[in-house]
């Protein structure tokens, strides 16, 4: 049998081209070429594992993928800042073109008018989505465009404090203590029944839906912000905007938001794409990747990187941040999901989930021993106070093929957040809904 | 005035014809629930109505106005811009790892987080450092998660007054960037004829306020700097921090680990060295690997392996005991990790070692053919990227390196990076990369060549490059002047 000494399929030179190019170069070996590095650490072996044929690659990897439980396979009610939707074929399709998928940043416009022209798609429609005058064209995920956020507020109003509602998601909360530990920004946390606003307070920050799902009272928490000339931040669930009011109508002066749910797999976490939207009059302040419409030498319409000036391959240390990437991808995918979705499919989806989740609230409302116990409008997750720990809940919805809630007992004395999309079937709440009164029976 | 003659380039919402729909609609299969509040609902939803054939066609057809790797030639300098393995992909879309939920128990997803611990481990191994995270989700996020580890190592040490940070003058933005939203003041250090650090300045800066220097190495000059035993040591001695920007890591591979040379943490962007395809911007990753000193700080959460009191070893998420905090609301850019984890497992051993041997002689090679016709500031060897200059084309024949860069798109070739490093004049950054071949680089050399010829026979026609694109060059100056960001609806 030939020798199976390993070859990488993705280096094209052999021994043979490497001494040709060696010979043109004018060295005799390719060990003169890494001269300069120190001779005693130079070489070192490394301990990784032999190299794998694709099938036995595949193999590997399947096997790991096998370990998971895979919602699908099982009912999933989870949600807290990650959803499941159904995508259409078109999303991956599209999205999966090595034209797209291959390409860098569009530093060269004139060979990137796809990805350029696709950017500027996205932030069209989430300024229709959300209703504001820009968008940018995606920050790395939702966290982090509201941390951004946080920090342009302090920026545009040379305030130091930011004032957080708590009902905004913990993990949102700790990626905001992390980006502005070093500019010393003072994070303080406002209940909506007391709304404490200085006149160093550079935003008040809201999550709506919260992330125990209930709806805030947006005007009135608008209005709070505005008296004392602080920024109103939002950051919205993207696909409750199908059917609530958007964050505009409410005067927000940044919206951000998790791109995931319009047609991003949930893929343990990430990639997603942040979506960044604001007023006209701050956009010389807003961080990442902007594309712009113009023209070129023949007056044809052509679209590029711009408003760079902020940016900090010009600005360096001055950058209004130091990101470098939009998500492209990602944000095509989401892309492409608006657009397939559309006016009318964006609003069904939101219904869908709405319904869907209100039945299931309204069925495990009746089960002894659960309760609702917040009253607040919601969207499509809500809390339930279970009987006993909800950790424990969930190991048995396990056994019966059910991934449950989020144990929120943390925040809620035994409380499970619920989350309910298009996906879940009549079936699946139903047989939730089964089980929860099996298991709390059982107590 | 401006022309709008191209249908194919028409946006959605101009496209949009009221009733057409671009997906199915699943029927409510529960009862009719109570309604939200009405002053709680939008009124108007202005979406797009297209139909999912025009879809598919206008961003296809959109597809073609791009240069990518799987079509073209793409030596774009410090970016690394690899051949992406298509199987790579696949195993990220396995529904195993696609669907899963960032929320489920541990006990419902070991297969990803062992899939995470073992990447940990690789890149730990391939940089000679100890502790890994995979949180940061691009490589300027791991150049924030660096220095605010920087940060928290000197304020636990009560040294509040290191707040300088050392950068080269030829360091991509991005490291000044983060450094600043760590909280530093950033001190541009020159880099000296060889494009080495410039060690007098260095002593010269280095003082009690050293918190430490970010470091590029290769620079991006494509060089190595010669003197790196001895910059990282007069640092080290000064009390800073030394970081390593693993851009450049392709070159590195299997030949030095930056933890033997005495960096304190690499971050590497996985979409560089470890073909995370680029998406036209991303996603990408920012691995982070730290030594000894910042492996207390490193960001959340890290996976750990550990044994039950019955000996199963299972792995779980951790929060290191001083960590700097999350990055992003859960783990990392999972489907990321799992392409740059099939990638080293594709190759290996032999393979990853290989890496860094081709990419060199592949930037050899092109420096070795084309500097008798461009200049060369660095005329030394090479690592995996080479820097030529239109300097003199531009003297002799007003053509400039944006010229050059905007020719080669007519000859079907993506520009190297231009106009960077800052301090090279001129600058046409090349990084070929080890998935080229020998006639790819002949082919690219000749066009370089050609280009070279025309820049004295005829710069008109460089000037008016690129020729058959859908756009000829762009007026930025128009797009900053007044900003026009999305579509609006028309004034009729």
């Amino acid at each position: 049998m030939e020798s199976t000494k390993f070859t990488s399929p993705y280096s094209p030179n052999t021994d043979a081209d490497r001494r040709a190019m060696l010979d043109s170069i004018g060295v005799d070996s390719v060990v003169e070429l890494f001269e300069d590095i120190p001779a005693h650490l130079r070489n070192p072996v490394l301990d990784l594992p032999s190299p794998l044929s694709e099938f036995e690659l595949r193999h590997d990897v399947e096997a790991m993928a096998a370990e998971n439980t895979t919602p699908g396979d099982y009912a999933c009610f989870l949600g807290a800042g990650s959803y499941r939707h159904y995508v259409p074929a078109i999303v991956r399709q599209l999205a999966g073109r090595s034209e797209f998928m291959t390409a860098y940043t569009p530093y060269q416009p004139e060979v990137a008018q796809g990805t350029l022209q696709a950017h500027y798609e996205f932030q069209s429609l989430v300024c229709q989505l959300t209703g504001m005058d820009v968008a940018n064209a995606g920050m790395y995920d939702g966290s982090t465009s509201l941390a951004e956020a946080a920090l342009m507020a302090a920026r545009t109003t040379k305030r130091s404090q930011i004032a957080v509602l708590d009902t905004v998601s913990p993990a949102l909360l700790r990626v905001i203590e992390t980006y502005t530990q070093a500019p010393g920004l003072d994070i303080y946390s406002v209940s909506s029944d007391n709304i404490d606003l200085s006149d160093d307070t550079a935003c008040l920050i809201v999550q709506q839906p919260g992330f125990l799902g209930q709806m805030e009272d947006m005007e009135a928490l608008s209005t709070q912000a505005h008296a004392t000339g602080a920024l109103f931040v939002v950051s919205a669930d993207p696909m409750s905007l199908g059917m609530f009011k958007p964050p505009a109508e409410y005067d927000a002066d940044i919206v951000v938001g998790e791109g995931q749910t319009l047609g991003i797999p949930p893929t343990y976490g990430g990639p997603y794409v942040g979506l960044f939207a604001c007023k006209q009059k701050y956009i010389r302040q807003m961080p990442g990747r902007i594309v712009g419409k113009t023209v070129d030498t023949q007056g044809r319409e052509g679209y590029v990187l711009t408003l760079q000036t902020r940016e900090q391959h010009i600005r360096r240390e001055r950058a209004t941040s130091n990101i470098c990437t939009s998500v492209g991808l990602i944000a095509l995918m989401s892309t492409v999901y608006m657009a397939a979705q559309g006016r009318r499919g964006l609003r069904h989806v939101a219904e869908l989930c709405y319904h869907k989740a209100h039945y299931a609230a309204s069925l495990i409302e009746q089960i002894p021993g659960y309760s609702l116990p917040l009253q607040d409008t919601f969207f499509r997750e809500f809390v339930v106070q279970c009987p006993i720990d909800p950790a424990e809940i969930n190991r048995r919805l396990l056994e019966r093929k059910i991934i449950g809630g989020l144990d929120v007992s943390d925040q809620v004395l035994n409380g499970m957040l619920i989350c309910c999309t298009e996906v879940n079937t009549r079936e699946e709440i139903e047989k939730l809904a089964g089980a929860l009164s099996e298991i709390g029976g059982a107590k | 005035m401006t022309i709008t003659n191209d249908h194919r380039r028409e946006l959605l919402m101009d496209r949009s014809v009221p009733g057409r729909v671009g997906s199915s609609f699943t029927p409510l299969d529960v009862p009719v629930q109570a309604p939200p509040p009405s002053g709680m609902l939008r009124n108007d939803l202005d979406m797009p109505e297209v139909s999912e054939a025009e879809i598919v066609r206008y961003f296809s057809q959109m597809s073609q106005f791009n240069f990518s790797i799987d079509h073209n030639f793409y030596p774009l300098g410090s970016c690394t811009m690899k051949y992406n393995p298509k199987v790579n992909d696949e195993m990220a879309g396995l529904p195993g790892m696609s669907e899963i939920h960032p929320n489920q128990p541990e006990e419902t997803v070991q297969g990803a987080l062992k899939l995470v611990h073992r990447l940990q481990t690789y890149m730990a191994e391939i940089t000679g450092l100890t502790g890994t995270s995979l949180a940061p989700m691009a490589g300027a996020e791991g150049e924030l998660a660096g220095m605010l580890m920087a940060r928290a190592y000197h304020l636990d040490r009560g040294d509040a007054n290191r707040t300088q940070v050392l950068i080269p003058d030829s360091a991509h933005g991005t490291n000044p960037a983060s450094a600043s939203m760590a909280g530093f003041d950033v001190v541009t250090l020159p880099s000296n004829s060889s494009g080495n650090t410039d060690m007098e300045a260095l002593r010269a800066a280095v003082g009690e306020n050293l918190a430490g220097f970010m470091l590029t190495l290769p620079s991006t000059l494509g060089v190595f700097d010669t003197n790196i035993l001895e910059v990282i040591r007069i640092v080290r001695e000064a009390g800073g921090i030394v970081y390593g920007d693993g851009a450049n890591l392709n070159a590195l591979l299997g030949r030095v680990r930056p933890g033997d040379l005495g960096f304190d943490v690499v971050h590497s962007n996985l979409h560089k060295t470890f073909t995370q395809p680029h998406g036209g911007g991303g996603p990408g990753a920012g691995a982070v690997m730290v030594g000894p000193r910042l492996l207390p700080y490193l960001p959340e959460p890290v996976v750990e392996r550990v044994s039950d009191s019955n000996g199963v070893e299972r792995y779980t998420l951790a929060k290191p005991p001083k960590s700097i905090g999350k990055m992003g609301a859960f783990h990392g850019n999972f489907g990321a990790l799992v392409r740059a984890y099939s990638y080293i497992r594709s190759l290996g051993k032999e393979g990853v070692t290989a890496i860094s041997e081709d990419a060199v002689i592949n930037a050899n090679y092109i420096q070795s053919q084309l500097k008798d016709d461009y200049d060369l500031p660095y005329d030394r060897t090479c690592m995996h990227e080479v820097v030529l200059s239109a300097k003199s084309m531009k003297r002799d024949h007003g053509v400039d390196a944006l010229d050059v860069a905007k020719r080669l798109i007519d000859y079907g070739i993506h520009p190297p990076t231009m106009y960077f490093p800052l301090t090279v004049e001129e600058a046409l950054l090349i990084e070929p990369t080890e998935t080229e071949s020998r006639e790819t680089l002949d082919h690219f050399i000749g066009v370089m060549k050609t280009i070279a010829r025309e820049a004295q026979e005829n710069p008109e026609l460089l000037h008016d490059a690129p020729h058959d694109t859908p756009n000829t060059r762009l007026d930025e100056a128009r797009a900053a002047r007044k900003p026009d960001l999305r579509w609006r609806p028309s004034a009729e």
